[in-house]
């Protein structure tokens, strides 16, 4: 009779924990420069290998190099840059408010400013990003108003959604931002129908899906790859790669050491893989694919390879499950950091300067958040009416909810 | 006018829709160049286009997620779902995005989407092609839910549903299809040509959701049913000579609450009668709204005759279906109380 050790069950761990040194010796970055730069007509079949590659433009002379290069003039540049420090700064006074007691829960982008922002440069008015929670360079590089933001942060009598949402579950239609669910990964396949009712209707718009590394692994993350690869619309379904899904490690997501861009390959979708700290490859790729949404070729899948140097959300300590100068030995460096290197390497900035907008910019939100905050915070001040709960679950309220109105009294 | 049965009367409601509204897209499982497993579909992706009426992948998560996004577009879907028993996957999606969408956003997205879903019994479908799961939609904040009885209310409820601004949930009760069964499954079913409510007026009408209707008048007992009890209820009346008022819910929710309230008044009694499980079923929330507006009215305690709370069996279907036996039994108890 064959004899067989009893099984035991695999469950992957990271290679670092708290009190390690933290370790990326194995992550593999290849030089900025040296990853090809396809036409965008071009098939899944070649271009498989960028799904391992890591596309990148900035090397560490702050020099813009290789075929990626070449993309983002001066003026756009420095307003990236902008765009990148103000996201920070909101981000920095959010944070305090929560800390301060000011609202419930707030989630910061530390060091993933330039996807949101150089994705959001790259598309146009008219164009919908169905986003996660982490992306609010969205709205900020759509000059979307910094007050509007914190109302809703603060839940007060100016928030444009009535209190109904946590904080930082914001909704615009006009800034092409669809509304946040809170729901990991179901916005990812609601872009890809978006994208085909723009294709049903013959417009030319585009629509982005955001989802993060843990919640590739939702169902609806591998729904919208499946719809994209059979209907191809016009979206381009990013994933932003930080590492981190709260206090879980890559390796769940993807239960074995592979990219989050080949999952794509298996779906037949274009997939790219790019340093998402690189503010020029972000916006360069971004260009590609939203042309080639555009023309009708096809939706692209991109992995933002990047790190949540941040705590998870407000509630969340790192320090409990990862090395804590783990950021600070991130590989791949800061991206604000690095545009500005560049741009002072391109003889457009200077370190003066740079000092100088981000006190300009720390009184533009100081300014704001004075303003949102005369409108009320969480349980201070003007606040959302009672009455608003009951308004739009229908378009008409029908008989039962003005019913339970009337009970309330409201 | 024309005669229809259920399934040509909801193919026609797509097919004005279609007609009227450049918005209106079709699509689920099988529904495009086959017309779908019952047929519904049959014929409008020839007439309207693969891209307004097509197949979709299995995948019903997907099916309403693409639709809520579509929704948020500008468009108007219909989705169809194979058969209620696969719509679970999607529950996420109808629970979480489309109820919900129009309220977390302030308006600023809606879903005006109709996810079609065939239910119930009588099919030898065993657990898996049988259920009604209407209360899992019943309970959630920002669905309507609409379940016809026969062709005419099939066409015009299906037509305003399109039309709703407001996800609405639509079922379509199988054995209803080809005609008005009333549980009595050893005998041949009368077809909708036969039948007054398979008169189908051409062209658009609605019958507007949130409206009940009286199928028989009575003073004895009233009976709250929609769908295939509908029929069910009306052969339980005739069987027994209980002079039963028969209400037909066609919407669930918004549910038609003053109806029932000043029919239950009326008659003293109330029957309440569904396909699917007992505890936590519909019939719960029915009892206790009648309980609420109608208590010091009440000759007798409310009775419930549904299915019973076990998994949809294959063989024991009739076992499990609540016929025109269990029901006059129902009455019978209610008169005698």
């Amino acid at each position: 009779m064959t004899y067989y050790k009893p099984l035991s069950l695999y469950v992957p761990e990271p290679s670092v924990r708290p009190g390690d040194k933290p370790d990326f010796s194995k992550f593999a970055i290849p030089k900025a420069g040296s990853v090809r730069r396809p036409e965008i007509d071009v098939s899944e079949e070649e271009i498989r290998d960028l799904a391992y590659g890591i596309i990148r433009v900035l090397n560490r002379d702050g020099e813009a190099v290789g075929p990626w290069a070449g993309v983002m003039d001066d003026e756009t540049a420095l307003k990236g840059l902008r765009y990148m420090m103000k996201t920070r700064a909101y981000d920095a006074r959010m944070q305090k408010a929560q800390r301060q007691g000011k609202t419930s829960f707030y989630m910061q982008c530390l060091g993933e400013e330039a996807i949101a922002v150089a994705h959001q440069m790259a598309l146009s008015p008219g164009d919908m990003n169905f986003p996660t929670y982490r992306q609010q360079g969205l709205l900020i590089a759509r000059e979307h108003p910094l007050v509007e933001m914190m109302c809703q942060i603060y839940s007060n009598s100016g928030d444009v959604l009535g209190g109904r949402q946590m904080p930082v579950m914001y909704s615009s239609r006009d800034s092409g931002f669809f509304s946040i669910s809170g729901n990991l990964g179901t916005q990812y396949v609601q872009a890809v129908g978006w994208a085909m009712a723009s294709a049903i209707k013959g417009d030319t718009k585009i629509a982005s899906a955001w989802i993060g590394d843990g919640a590739t692994a939702s169902n609806d993350f591998h729904s919208a790859l499946l719809y994209a690869s059979v209907y191809r619309p016009p979206v381009i379904l990013n994933v932003v790669n930080n590492q981190w899904a709260i206090s879980t490690f890559q390796g769940i997501a993807t239960g074995q050491s592979v990219t989050f861009a080949t999952r794509a390959l298996g779906y037949g979708l274009n997939a790219l893989r790019v340093d998402g700290n690189d503010f020029l490859a972000v916006y360069a790729v971004s260009k590609w694919a939203v042309e080639r949404a555009r023309r009708n070729f096809g939706p692209t899948f991109i992995e933002w390879v990047t790190y949540r140097v941040g705590a998870h959300s407000s509630s969340d300590d790192p320090s409990k499950y990862r090395p804590l100068d783990e950021s600070s030995a991130w590989p791949m460096g800061d991206p604000i950091e690095r545009l500005k290197n560049h741009l002072i390497v391109r003889g457009v900035w200077s370190d003066d300067r740079h000092v100088q907008l981000d006190a300009e910019l720390h009184d533009e939100i100081r300014d704001a958040a004075k303003e949102a905050e005369s409108h009320g915070t969480l349980g201070q001040g003007p606040a959302p009416s009672a009455k608003e709960m009951f308004e739009d679950v229908f378009k008409e309220m029908p008989p039962h909810l003005r019913r339970q109105r009337q009970q309330m009294g409201v | 006018m024309a005669r229809m049965n259920m399934i040509e009367a909801i193919r026609d409601a797509m097919d004005v829709k279609l007609g009227q509204d450049d918005d209106v897209v079709v699509f689920g499982e099988d529904v495009g160049y086959f017309g779908g497993v019952f047929r519904c579909t049959d014929g409008l992706q020839r007439k309207y286009g693969k891209s307004r009426v097509f197949d979709t992948p299995i995948n019903e998560s997907g099916i309403v997620g693409v639709a809520v996004g579509m929704g948020a577009y500008g468009l108007r879907p219909i989705a169809e779902v194979q058969f209620a028993d696969y719509v679970y996957p999607a529950y996420d999606q109808i629970v979480s995005e489309a109820a919900r969408l129009r309220h977390r956003s302030h308006g600023q997205f809606t879903s005006p989407i109709t996810i079609r879903m065939p239910c119930g019994g009588g099919i030898f479908g065993g657990q898996t092609h049988s259920q009604t799961p209407e209360a899992l939609f019943t309970h959630v904040a920002g669905l309507k839910t609409v379940l016809p009885s026969n062709p005419y209310d099939a066409k015009g409820l299906l037509i305003a549903s399109i039309e709703d601004d407001d996800p609405v949930i639509f079922f379509e009760p199988k054995r209803l299809y080809n005609g008005p069964f009333d549980g009595h499954h050893d005998r041949p079913v009368t077809p909708w040509s036969k039948h007054a409510l398979g008169d189908v007026p051409e062209g658009h009408y609605v019958v507007p959701l949130g409206e009940a209707a009286i199928r028989r008048e009575g003073s004895d007992v009233t009976v709250l049913a929609y769908g295939t009890m509908v029929f069910v209820a009306q052969a339980a009346a005739a069987e027994t000579g209980i002079d039963a008022e028969i209400i037909d819910l066609r919407t669930l929710l918004p549910l038609d609450l003053d109806r029932i309230e000043a029919s239950v008044k009326k008659t003293g009694r109330c029957l309440i009668v569904h396909e699917a499980t007992f505890t936590s079923g519909y019939g719960a929330e029915l009892s206790a709204l009648v309980q609420e507006t109608c208590f010091y009215h009440l000759e007798a305690p409310i009775e419930r005759v549904t299915g019973w709370d076990t998994p949809y069996p294959h063989a024991q279907e009739w076992d499990y279906f609540p016929g025109p036996a269990r029901v006059g039994a129902g009455l019978k108890r209610v008169m005698e109380a």
